[in-house]
């Protein structure tokens, strides 16, 4: 691309963004969905969950010292970890389905940058005032009174960047304990830099960055926007309806020829990312609605109908173009492709579940040394040696047996003991989530194939039981 | 490239184009960006500190040193100092208990036999192999025979010593006989020694030879191998009715055995080896799957 002619500079300079309070139907759902969004993300540290003495007793806690995630009833260990890919496929999917259905409503409602900007922009108002009295101090020169309230304006965002960044490590260790650690400098390095790196970031993008975030910087509108297609809800302008544009005055006296747009700029004063969606769909555009409360709000002063500007799909709007009736938003949602996501989110959901409940909690693996592969012993007894791992992923200890299943005449015993405590099982006590490792020597009859297959098993012996067992190969000369 | 004459200047932009041109798109002739040339010339500013502080010219029979001393040996002698450093108070603790005491202290005793399975790869596969497993000739560490003993205290002094080590006394000492080789057994009394060897292993049935053979092994070999043939670890004498051979258990082998007589010989340690890496692999050696408990080897060794 060729650079504008006259122009020196690669970028275009940032036009400021002051976006108008507004009230309505989707200024309040967000603030419902930030209420609720942050009441969780504050919230769930703080929930206790009672593991015994050996776990951790918070109920959501990614332990990652320990390598160990808790969820409430759930805990996942590393091996375990196609959980957290499943949830991951979920997610995914719940996104094509969300996007497929309702366009980018993550973008506008639910994005971090989007709530904190709103945050920010709130704090904003409530210092500098509203759009008009905003922009016309960041034009007024600098000032004891500019500076006071740019400064007031700062501290205070950067205290709620502190307190919605900081929050973040709760999750990653016991939050009463890191709370008071934290306040008294006993906490670890990384939380301290953990907090500075989010307040920070938080401060920088929600307070300067804001709308050249959603444009410039995410990929996420491209692939969200890649999702969409004709039968997904985005906001839409119905351009039929509102050209040609026109003031009151001058539409009375011309009702033909001018639309229900007064042209009176509202949808793009109140818009967070200082586009105009008279100008049709566009990547800048992240659906918040707020242009929607403001143009019916227009509308129903000039007492003109609603829904000039409107959650509409494509497909409609070209129906409606063409004199159809507006479809019920429902009928929007529900469609085959809809459906399918629904249906491939749900099963991938019920097989976790379902795997989730079948899941064994005693577990035994086994290798075999193979320098040397066997030993003859003085009474001709061939030996074998093992390191069997018994895992135990209950949060209290448990009293296993190890055994042998399929090598007849094979005794057992650890390196902890002799061939003369030899017996056909083991027993052990793997504490509470954790792994023990047995090196276990197999002694069996020089007779028999060379190389048997057999295999260990574990069964816990505590009133919950439970078990697992191993292939191994048992090798004679 | 574009002279005074053809000199083609882009209308859009003002700036002068290189003159060459694909597809419809032309190259403009624009300076390199400020900031890429400070940053070039700070790269050359780098590579002659660089330079100037480290190793960095080969010569024809050395190299710049540079002026900080640093070389690439320099750093890992430091670091294997630190690590020597690390592991020294662990050295001097095992070097400080008594082998027998091992046992009872868990965590020296496992840092001991990590720290013996390293000493052991350096010192001892050559003869015993990698896995311990030994070789003919070579004892096999894993197994449950022992011809000096298997307890702790007994193998550090096997490691300590050696065994039959030339010019030194307190090595482990025994001698057989060259039956044959000596004359001390006719070509015929070796034949019916070895047959009765080879019924007492349970590896023949009884014979008319092995019968002959029983007398002449109760004159000849009793003295060392025990009456039974069951071996004598004050002795290292083997026991010669177990499934393990050191040379083999095969009539021609064990023929050559009595004829010839065995010396096995493996050097002494403590003149090449500290206390403590002697100790630790003993600890090792024990716990390949073989060791004995002291007590156990206390009884063993008393009997003839």
């Amino acid at each position: 691309m060729l650079m504008p002619a006259g122009s020196g500079d690669l970028y275009e300079k940032r036009k400021g963004v002051y976006p108008k309070a507004i009230d309505g139907f989707y200024r309040r759902l967000k603030w419902a969905i930030m209420a609720v969004t942050l009441a969780i993300y504050w919230g769930t540290p703080w929930i206790r969950w009672d593991r015994g003495p050996y776990a951790p007793d918070q109920a959501v806690l990614v332990d990652l010292a320990h390598r160990r995630f808790y969820m409430f009833a759930i805990e996942i260990w590393p091996h375990e970890f196609y959980y957290v890919a499943g949830l991951l496929i979920m997610a995914g999917i719940g996104l094509f389905l969300v996007t497929s259905a309702v366009g980018r409503a993550w973008c506008g409602y639910a994005c971090p940058q989007t709530v904190w900007t709103d945050l920010f922009q709130h704090v904003e108002r409530f210092i500098d005032g509203d759009r008009n009295a905003q922009i016309k101090l960041a034009k007024a020169p600098w000032s004891v009174a500019k500076l006071t309230r740019r400064l007031a304006k700062w501290s205070l965002w950067l205290a709620i960047a502190f307190a919605t960044g900081g929050a973040w490590i709760f999750y990653f260790a016991d939050a009463p304990t890191l709370q008071s650690a934290f306040w008294t400098g006993h906490a670890a390095p990384v939380a301290y830099a953990t907090v500075a790196v989010l307040t920070a970031t938080t401060f920088l993008l929600g307070g300067f960055l804001r709308e050249q975030v959603c444009i410039y910087m995410c990929p996420w509108p491209r692939i969200q926007t890649a999702m969409l297609d004709e039968k997904s809800l985005v906001v839409t302008y119905k351009d039929w309806r509102g050209e040609q544009r026109g003031s009151v005055k001058k539409a009375q006296a011309n009702p033909d020829l001018f639309g229900d747009c007064i042209d009176c700029n509202q949808c793009v004063a109140v818009c967070p990312t200082g586009i105009d969606i008279r100008e049709g769909p566009q990547v800048g555009c992240i659906t918040c609605a707020l242009c929607i409360d403001a143009c019916d709000r227009v509308m129903e002063q000039v007492g003109r109908p609603r829904g000039l500007i409107d959650y509409c799909t494509q497909e409609d709007a070209e129906a409606e173009k063409q004199g159809a009736a507006p479809r019920p938003v429902l009928k929007t949602l529900l469609r085959p492709r809809t459906l399918a996501y629904a249906a491939v989110w749900t099963s991938i959901g019920a097989a976790m579940l379902f795997a989730l409940g079948a899941r064994t909690r005693i577990d035994i693996a086994a290798q075999q040394d193979r320098n040397p592969i066997f030993v003859r012993l003085s009474d001709g007894a061939i030996r074998n040696a093992y390191m069997v791992k018994v895992r135990n992923m209950e949060a209290r200890p448990r009293p296993v047996t190890v055994g042998v299943e399929g090598l007849p005449g094979a005794m057992l015993w650890t390196d902890a003991g002799t061939r003369e405590q030899a017996a056909p099982t083991v027993t052990a006590t793997v504490p509470a989530d954790s792994v023990a490792k047995l090196r276990l020597f197999i002694a069996a009859p020089a007779q028999g194939s060379a190389r048997q297959d057999f295999a260990f098993t574990v069964r816990a012996t505590d009133r919950e039981g439970g078990g697992d067992h191993e292939p191994a190969r048992f090798e004679r000369p | 490239m574009a002279d005074g004459q053809d000199k083609k200047i882009d209308a859009a932009t003002g700036t002068e184009l290189k003159g060459h041109e694909w597809d419809g798109i032309a190259e403009l002739d624009t300076p390199l960006p400020r900031w890429w040339l400070w940053t070039f010339y700070a790269t050359i500013l780098f590579a002659i500190g660089y330079v100037i502080a480290y190793p960095a010219i080969p010569m024809l029979h050395d190299y710049t040193r540079g002026a900080l001393g640093w070389s690439s040996r320099g750093a890992l002698d430091r670091e294997l100092a630190d690590r020597e450093a690390q592991v020294a108070p662990l050295r001097r603790a095992i070097a400080a208990t008594a082998i027998t005491d091992l046992p009872a202290r868990p965590q020296l005793m496992q840092a001991a036999v990590e720290g013996g399975r390293a000493a052991f790869k350096v010192h001892c596969v050559q003869c015993h192999g990698s896995g311990a497993a030994g070789a003919k000739g070579y004892p096999n560490l894993n197994d449950d025979d022992w011809l000096w003993g298997g307890d702790l205290a007994t193998i550090e002094q096997t490691i300590t010593d050696g065994v039959r080590n030339p010019n030194h006394d307190a090595t482990r000492m025994s001698i057989m006989p060259a039956f044959g080789r000596d004359q001390l057994l006719t070509a015929a009394q070796v034949n019916d020694v070895v047959a009765h060897v080879r019924v007492i292993s349970r590896q023949d049935k009884a014979s008319a030879a092995a019968q002959r053979g029983a007398t002449l092994f109760a004159d000849n070999c009793a003295v060392c191998h025990g009456p039974a043939g069951k071996g004598n670890r004050a002795l290292g004498a083997p026991n010669l009715t177990d499934g393990i051979w050191l040379y083999g258990g095969d009539a021609q082998t064990i023929h050559e055995t009595v004829w010839n007589s065995r010396q096995g010989v493996m050097p002494r340690w403590d003149d090449k080896l500290d206390k403590a890496t002697i100790r630790m692999l003993a600890a090792y050696v024990h716990s390949l799957g073989g060791g004995e408990a002291a007590v156990a080897e206390a009884g063993n060794g008393a009997q003839p």
